[in-house]
């Protein structure tokens, strides 16, 4: 098992476009962002926190939103079309085991991205680390979990590489506005925000450990649920071929 | 002995019968031959074989084990070339045989089975980067990497050129010479003619023949075609009351005429006779393919 997990990060490092996207782009995003004066100056409507305070749990949601929804489905799918998973059927090793390494790798970016996000955000804008670090780690396992659980499903259902890549972008689309990425979460109505906070990866939790208190453990139990019930359907409708 | 029986094997694809009660069986150690046109069932014959599709009828042994209740065990006995299968684009040659041998307890030295299979200074390349005669072999080397008693290659050489095509006809034969018995699945004609100890002729799901090459052809032995192209148009009843013709063709300004006996002296007299003179005359002997339209009343290649 380590040895496919091994070689799928290689895979992974690899390909160039998932590395910028996964791993480099929050940062560079929360770079050009605390470039501009107006977003690194405490806002009093604001609890005198900086837009980048607030900004940086969107930038967590960016990359396990881009990992769990995209380039999970798409490697899954591709290798289905492929026929990578059905040469590992004429194997004694299950294909299973490939789908989960894949989760692994991801896992693996997430944690990069993130680490790097946040000593960035410590050394360059003094951003705090987060307040909450147990809340935190646990937000970002369930929230990444849910959403591969989420991508592994979609990779399930798609007929082929193509309609997963299809529906794997609106689903994306959709995780990122409810996590704030085009509309900063401020800004919208509250009925939004309530969704934002219960849709994976979970949001609010993310921004309330970063920022303070401990995540409201209902969020986290319904990402958990959602991790489970996607996670079920997706392993009893996948087809191997 | 035989190390694979297949007997009345039946599967179908929603309402679609694709396997018709084929039986058949592979001695140790021999090249057994697959040979029918696309769609015959040849695939979906040996994935049930592999224990990738379960039959709906009739039984499998491999080398005495059931291939859907001990799917475990016969994974280390039988290496498989599925006949579309392609590994990740950016997966180095030697990573992947790496990463395959792991999966067996007693795998092959896979840097041994890429120099066996000509691929030695291809262990740093990038899977994408390599021809289609090189991704077969890779294909080989996967099939074979666990050290099995049997290896299934499904249309090895569909897509390659004449050159690599016969390379790979002489690797199969150096993985028999190795004790390995082999599956071949082909729709060609020439490749299961050249290669196989025996054939198995399907057609539409059914079993037509198992024998030798040789023992198929003799079945239209005798037979033979002569072609040529006259050159004043003639008419053709001359060549069809001789008692050698049995047929005679059109194909565009050639006449295709098949018969028996002394078929070349037959046709040849009465053109002498006739002051028709004929150009580019060609004598054909039977082949598989002739065996094939013999026994199922259509050609194997189109
Ligand atoms: N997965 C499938 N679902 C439905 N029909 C199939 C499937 N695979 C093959 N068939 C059909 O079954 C028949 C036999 O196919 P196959 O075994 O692939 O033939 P061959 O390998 O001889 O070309 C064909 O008519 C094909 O269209
Ligand atoms: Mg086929």
């Amino acid at each position: 098992m380590l040895k496919i997990v091994n070689t799928e990060w290689k895979l992974f490092l690899r390909e160039p476009s998932a590395v910028v996207f996964a791993v480099l782009f929050p940062t560079i995003l929360l770079l050009v962002l605390g470039a501009i004066p107006a977003l690194r100056t405490p806002d009093p409507t604001f609890g005198n926190l900086r837009f980048i305070d607030a900004y940086v749990s969107t930038l967590v949601v960016i990359a396990l939103a881009f990992l769990g929804l995209n380039k999970l489905p798409a490697t899954v799918a591709t290798y289905r079309e492929k026929g990578v998973l059905r040469r590992f059927s004429t194997t004694p090793v299950h294909p299973a085991r490939l789908l989960i390494a894949q989760v692994v790798v991801n896992l693996l970016a997430g944690v990069i991205s993130i680490v790097l996000l946040m000593l960035v955000g410590r050394l360059v804008f003094d951003i705090d680390l987060p307040h909450h670090p147990l809340g935190f780690l646990a937000t970002c396992l369930l929230g990444m979990l849910s959403l591969s659980a989420l991508g592994l499903l979609v990779a399930a259902w798609a007929p082929n590489a193509r309609s997963a890549g299809g529906w794997s972008t609106v689903a994306f689309m959709l995780v990122m506005f409810f996590g704030g990425a085009y509309l900063p979460r401020f800004l919208m109505p509250e009925f939004l925000i309530r969704v934002g906070e219960y849709l994976p990866p979970g949001v609010g939790a993310l921004q309330e450990s970063w920022l303070g208190i401990a995540p409201d453990p209902v969020q986290l139990a319904v990402l958990a649920l959602i991790t489970l019930a996607a996670g079920t359907v997706a392993a009893k409708s996948f087809r191997w071929e | 002995m035989a190390i694979i029986e297949v007997v009345d094997l039946v599967k179908r694809y929603d309402q679609k019968v694709a396997v018709d009660g084929v039986s058949f069986a592979v001695d140790e150690g021999e090249i057994f031959g697959i040979l029918g046109p696309n769609g015959a069932g040849k695939t979906t014959t040996v994935e049930c074989v592999e224990g990738l599709r379960s039959p709906d009828g009739g039984t499998i042994r491999v080398d005495g084990l059931d291939p859907q209740r001990d799917r475990a065990r016969l994974r280390t006995r039988l290496g498989v070339q599925l006949q579309q299968s392609e590994l990740p684009d950016r997966i180095r040659v030697g990573e992947a045989l790496d990463l395959y041998a792991s999966f067996y307890r007693d795998p092959a030295d896979w840097r041994e089975l890429l120099a066996r299979l000509g691929l030695a200074d291809r262990a740093k390349t990038e899977y994408r980067k390599l021809s289609g005669g090189q991704k077969q072999r890779v294909s080989i080397a996967l099939a074979l990497i666990g050290k099995p008693k049997v290896a299934v290659l499904d249309e090895l050489t569909t897509g390659l050129d004449p050159q690599a095509r016969r390379d790979t006809w002489s690797l199969v034969e150096q993985i028999r010479d190795a004790g390995v018995t082999v599956v071949l699945v082909t729709h060609f004609m020439e490749e299961a003619e050249r290669l196989c100890d025996r054939i198995a002729l399907i057609d539409a799901g059914r079993l037509v023949a198992v024998d030798s090459p040789a023992g198929l052809v003799s079945r239209v032995d005798g037979e033979q075609r002569v072609r040529f192209r006259p050159t004043t148009p003639f008419d053709v009843v001359l060549l069809e009351e001789l008692p050698e013709v049995s047929q005679v063709e059109k194909h565009g300004p050639q006449l295709v005429v098949t018969g028996t006996g002394n078929l070349l002296h037959a046709v040849t007299s009465v053109l002498a006779r006739n002051q028709i003179v004929a150009a580019d005359l060609r004598v054909e002997q039977a082949d598989l393919d002739d065996a094939f339209i013999r026994l199922t009343g259509r050609a194997l290649t189109e």
